[in-house]
């Protein structure tokens, strides 16, 4: 199994043994293991989030935890708990120090196993929510980080070429995406949603859990697994398919998928970037908006949590994409104001230079695009043969390349947009002088701002995403001003169901 | 073994591609669908799309004919973005190859609504688009789309550049959909005729409904226990 290979220069205390249990780490997994078998959910996140990340910053801050092996007599040698025990074990690794080839693919090895533990349906436990999605979140982690490392070839040595030869499954994407799949499959998970709309299943209400003695591990495994397929498919630049994942998630409702501040975060991140890429601005910038909002007002409530920085990360990334979209496609009413407010602080000046699409404006929307992308990668298996070259950088390269040459095509529209704004019915002819292009180009950018400004929905349906409107009639453009659209209906809903409540809370009241 | 050949069959492509599309071993399937798609004029984006997957994970497998004509039917499926949606999964040194750098360019001209331009590039290369039927008319589809995003009326002069057709061609054009698309035919003061478009959401905006203020039923049926 994993052992700590002291001669790799993978950093760490050349004074590690792998085999010495110190008596913290006893007690700890002695405990977390009674707390797994007696199913006390409450107990087990304490010790998962709490006990271990303590234990980590007091002693094994710069080298790996103790292996399983030398763990499992304390926990009677149980094969899921070191499965559950390597897992972290390995996540731990990867986030304090760098894994070696070896590590990367053992652990590989690890996620097949206890999956696949998963997926026989021999699993009888009730896990924290938290501890499935971080499973879920890593194995889709290691996988980028696996398929980016092995596309550097031009420094490795022989011995990490000889291991890529050798283990050439590991980490493959069949597998991944399988796997993946598998889970959604083998949980029902979609069924389970699709029956939750006619009330025949309480999966939100219980926020997944299992309170008939059953296990909740495959449902939200299978449930998360939506996640991660989304995430790998952006990766891969495949975002339609990457939507349908997500499909049997309402996003417009709270859902189990915002319980867990992790999930909720990679959902719209992922969502919002693969409809920008669709071109359907006003849905990610929608969800973009929902999402700093939220973190705005609730990231003081996980500053002493372990993912804080991943948040912090994650928000400036959503903020860079938002400032992207809105230069894209002007739609400042759907963004809140404190967003709004937060944006200007940010990106202000970048957005005035990339709404003025010149060169310059290439380079700002460069700058943004790769700040807030995802890490693309390269599926398919590395050419071991001479010359070899790092090629991790190719599949970024790509998306970047055909979002540019998007926003180039769209370069004409910024001067139709100014001058939209002043006039309410000008002639072709007269707006082509103001332009200084002839008449026949005009029309052409007409075409292009309409054709543009409008994306087609999953179903085929044609939207529109245009602040200001035209139409033509013959040789005369009439400009129509977009109105705002005020939401009674909602707001209507939410307060008859907030009176409800304080009726009913003011019934309850007793006077003597 | 015939028994399970038969069941082999029994999969629709596009089961395959909803059941199991993360499979290697359906990429011989998915080819002659493509084929399918061209010989019977039918369209599958999902199923193009996981193809170029498999492409992109086995390069060695990939075949220029096929990709060419998975983008042709992209173009084809314009206003929707399946053309970009597909050169996401392209490597570059592929998109920077001949045929596909001429599609390139033509899905350029039309996205940029460069009519003209892109007429004049299909004659170019008559061999490469004859190949896929209906190509011409999905075009044309697409052209009258733009124009009836933006024109009440638009001048005979640009529609028949939008479609490449004149004289003749044209008036049959016209018959046709003053016939069964609600067109009108105006005279414009002196000048040529004005095609009059049948009125939608986007060229006549009072027509557009206000649908950002209805309701969904689900959110209604939270109120229901409350009005009861």
């Amino acid at each position: 199994m994993a052992a700590y290979d002291a001669d790799s220069s993978a950093g760490g205390d050349l004074a590690y043994d792998p085999n010495f249990v110190p008596d913290s780490v006893k007690t700890f997994v002695v405990h977390l293991y009674r707390q797994i078998r007696d199913k006390n959910v409450y107990e087990i996140h304490q010790m998962y989030e709490g006990s271990f990340n303590r234990l980590t910053d007091r002693m094994f801050r710069e080298s790996p935890w103790p292996t399983a092996e030398a763990v499992a007599p304390y926990v009677d040698g149980d094969h899921v708990f070191c499965l559950l025990y390597r897992e972290m074990w390995f996540r731990h690794v990867y986030a304090r120090l760098t894994p070696t080839p070896k590590q990367r693919v053992e652990s590989w090895d690890n996620y097949c196993s206890l999956f696949g533990v998963v997926l026989h349906g021999v699993v009888n436990m009730q896990l924290p929510n938290q501890w499935l999605w971080d499973m879920v979140d890593e194995f889709v982690y290691q996988f980028q980080s696996y398929c980016q490392y092995r596309a550097k070839l031009k420094n490795k040595t022989e011995e990490e070429l000889q291991l890529l030869r050798n283990f050439d499954q590991a980490w493959n994407v069949y597998g991944v995406l399988n796997y993946l799949q598998a889970l959604v499959e083998k949980s029902n998970i979609i069924q389970i949603l699709e029956r939750e709309k006619e009330g025949l299943e309480q999966f939100t209400v219980d926020n997944g859990y299992d309170y008939q003695g059953g296990s909740n591990v495959l449902k939200m495994l299978g449930y998360y697994s939506m996640i991660g397929l989304l995430r790998v498919h952006c990766l891969l630049g495949d975002y339609r398919t990457g939507l349908k994942c997500m499909a049997p998630i309402d996003l417009s409702q709270q859902g189990v998928y915002t319980n867990v501040i992790g999930s909720h975060i990679s959902t719209i991140y992922h969502y919002g970037f693969a409809n920008l890429m669709l071109r359907r601005y006003g849905d990610a910038i929608r969800e973009f908006n929902k999402m700093l909002l939220y973190i705005l007002k609730y990231k003081q409530y996980h500053q002493k949590s372990p993912q804080y920085d991943q948040i912090l990360k994650k928000n400036e990334q959503m903020y860079a994409l938002l400032a992207v979209c809105l230069s894209l496609c002007p739609q400042q009413k759907l963004v809140d104001e404190n967003v709004s407010t937060q944006l200007k602080e940010k990106y202000n000046d970048k957005m005035t230079k990339m709404q003025r699409y010149d060169d310059e404006a290439s380079t700002v929307y460069d700058e943004l695009f790769s700040y807030g992308c995802p890490k693309f990668i390269t599926p398919s298996a590395p050419v071991l043969d001479e010359p070899l070259t790092n090629y991790n950088q190719e599949a970024y390269r790509l998306q970047l390349k055909m979002f540019l040459f998007e926003v180039k095509q769209q370069q004409l529209l910024a001067g139709i947009r100014s001058f939209l704004k002043i006039y309410s019915t000008i002639t072709v002819t007269k707006l082509a002088q103001f332009m200084d292009v002839d008449e026949a180009t005009l029309r052409t950018i007409l075409m292009t701002y309409k054709h543009k400004m409008h994306s087609t929905d999953n179903d085929g349906k044609i939207v529109s995403n245009a602040d200001i409107d035209f139409y033509v009639d013959d040789d005369t453009v009439h400009v129509v001003e977009a109105k705002p659209t005020k939401r009674f209906g909602d707001y209507f809903l939410r307060q008859i169901l907030k009176f409800e409540e304080m009726i009913s809370e003011l019934e309850k009241v007793q006077l003597d | 073994m015939a028994k399970e050949a038969q069941q082999q069959v029994s999969y629709t492509v596009e089961e395959l591609v909803a059941v199991n599309p993360y499979n290697p071993d359906i990429l011989a399937d998915l080819e002659n669908y493509v084929n399918e798609q061209v010989s019977s004029q039918k369209y599958s984006l999902d199923a193009n799309l996981c193809l170029l997957r498999l492409y992109q994970c086995e390069p060695e497998r990939m075949s220029p004919p096929i990709v060419a004509r998975i983008l042709i039917k992209a173009l084809m499926a314009m206003p929707a973005q399946d053309f970009s949606l597909c050169l996401f999964l392209i490597p570059e040194q592929v998109q920077s190859e001949e045929q596909f750098k001429t599609l390139i360019v033509l899905s350029h001209y039309l996205e940029t609504a460069r009519f003209r331009l892109f007429w004049d590039e299909v004659a170019k290369n008559r061999s490469l688009l004859e190949s896929v039927p209906g190509f011409q008319q999905a075009i044309e589809a697409y052209a009258v789309h733009v124009l009836s995003l933006i024109y009440q009326k638009v001048p005979r002069a640009v529609l028949a550049e939008a479609i490449n057709k004149e004289g003749l061609a044209l008036d049959q054009f016209l018959e046709y959909h003053v016939a069964n698309s609600g067109w009108a035919i105006e005279k414009s003061q002196g000048r040529s005729q004005l095609i009059v478009l049948p009125p939608n959401e986007f060229n006549h905006p009072e027509l557009k409904k206000n649908a950002s203020d209805s309701v969904s039923y689900e959110h209604v049926t939270r109120i229901f226990p409350v009005l009861s």
